[in-house]
């Protein structure tokens, strides 16, 4: 039967570890969704430009990000990407903790795509006439988005944005293939030095659930607290 | 760059094939379609668990499927390593465990699609069904499920593609899948990473690219019969 040591999550060096590790995938959401936000939201904003090469780019930038893995991101970000800098800027790079910068470039990147599906969705689902009346009153392109058409869209966004969050939340585990210290990786390293994997995984999983299932409550808060306008 | 591909093209398709385990892009695909074939029957049974009426069926589902649903599917993976010995007594290798772990993961998925696909079916179908005198079961296999698993059909296209993608974590297991030979490959070509990895990624892209174009054709190929609608509103009079 496998014993369950309850003791060496509460106390020592192992609970330590793993603290550290979720500490660190809790950044890792932080600063992806401070990357990921802005970046699906001008991504969103390209699809649907009346600019057609912008549209272009909207879009290849979606489907090629999509269909490739987010493991396959992160190989491409952590070995390839610095490669391909020049040489003072890599020194630099080399010198910051690259596993954390290349793991959250590469998680942002590639929830951005996803989010950027999500906002366009919302932005298409208030009417056009809502543009149009907006234009006829004198408002420009920019101050129409902002100032009629974004605030609606808000509503209709923001949970299919929280969930994607889950998904952010989810994919800085991943992470642990390029070795940034982050909660799987430190689980990794917790199991091969006391062989404690029960103990780890149970800490783990239990940390990872818990943050998801806040996640998915202020979902289902800010449903009920902000209905969609019937418009 | 036509180098690299010219002297490791088979490696990537087939890993070490004939003279040792299969691998690469073969590896992939064989994951994927096995971990989506085999949870598709779980799947269907969950999601009807999780509608039916009875609650003691219900809510052990519904918990499942959140939990599944709320921890990453490495984690997933890293438990069926942990526990799949001690359960059956043999060392599982690394091909079992990813696909067990991807059948559990996907099976989480595909009883939410397959609830959506029920639920977003006018509620009168059962009813009625209902009130011909099916008794429960039936009207669900006659009647509900026909339409709501031909609704949930794009979906399940895209599931595939997930399915996919998530192989690629088993590199993190030490599976010889197209990610970890293209890992292998960046080793042994040393420097050409951008090379390496960018035509991993085109692989994957190609590949999920071409299956969500097909899910967009299967929808408007449905739309155009007349199936996509939820319900086929005919005028009273």
């Amino acid at each position: 039967m496998i014993q369950f040591d309850p003791q060496m999550l509460l106390a020592g060096q192992y609970h330590d570890m793993l603290v550290a590790g979720f500490k660190m995938s809790l950044q890792y959401l932080f600063y992806g969704l401070c990357l990921s936000l802005p970046l699906g939201l001008l991504i969103a904003l390209c699809r649907l430009s009346p600019f057609k090469l912008l549209r272009a780019f909207g879009t290849s930038y979606v489907e090629v990000v999509r269909s490739i893995p987010l493991l396959a991101h992160m190989l491409f970000w952590y070995f390839g990407v610095p490669e391909m800098l020049p040489t003072a800027l890599k020194e630099v790079l080399y010198e910051s903790p690259v596993e954390s910068i290349c793991a959250v470039l590469a998680i942002s990147v590639y929830v951005a795509a996803y989010m950027a599906e999500d906002i366009r969705s919302g932005i298409r689902a208030v009417p056009a006439v809502q543009l149009e009346a907006a234009r006829a009153i004198g408002l420009s392109y920019v101050q129409a988005m902002r100032l009629v058409i974004l605030p609606q869209a808000l509503r209709l966004t923001v949970p299919p944005l929280i969930s994607q969050t889950l998904n952010l939340w989810k994919g800085t585990s991943i992470a642990t293939v390029i070795g940034a210290a982050e909660l799987m990786y430190e689980v990794g390293q917790v199991e091969s030095q006391s062989f404690r994997s029960f103990e780890a995984f149970a800490f783990a999983s239990v940390a990872y659930l818990t943050v998801s299932l806040v996640i998915t409550g202020l979902a289902s808060w800010f449903q009920h607290r902000y209905p969609v306008r019937t418009m | 760059m036509l180098e690299l591909i010219d002297k490791y093209w088979l490696y990537f398709l087939i890993g070490q094939y004939p003279g040792g385990p299969l691998g690469g892009l073969v590896l992939t695909l064989i994951l994927a379609s096995l971990g989506l074939l085999l949870s598709l029957p779980l799947g269907l049974a969950l999601g009807l668990m999780r509608v039916s009426p009875w609650r003691w069926l219900r809510l052990p589902v519904t918990g499942f499927v959140y939990l599944v649903r709320g921890i990453p599917l490495l984690m997933v993976v890293f438990w069926a390593y942990f526990f799949l010995p001690s359960i059956t007594g043999v060392k599982t290798n690394q091909f079992w465990t990813m696909l067990i772990a991807l059948v559990v993961f996907d099976a989480a998925y595909l009883a939410e699609i397959v609830r959506a696909g029920i639920q977003g079916l006018p509620k009168g179908q059962m009813e009625c069904a209902r009130a011909l005198g099916l008794p429960y079961l039936k009207a669900m296999r006659c009647v509900v499920l026909p339409q709501a698993l031909r609704h949930s059909l794009p979906s399940l296209v895209n599931q595939f593609i997930s399915t996919i993608k998530e192989t690629s974590l088993g590199y993190i297991i030490g599976l010889t899948e197209v990610s970890f030979i293209a890992n292998q490959i960046n080793t042994l070509a040393f420097t050409k990473p951008v090379e390496v990895f960018g035509i991993l990624g085109l692989t994957y892209f190609v590949l999920c690219f071409g299956l969500s174009r097909f899910a967009h054709w299967v929808e408007r190929r449905m739309a155009r019969q007349g199936l996509g609608g939820r319900i086929s509103t005919k005028p009273a009079a």
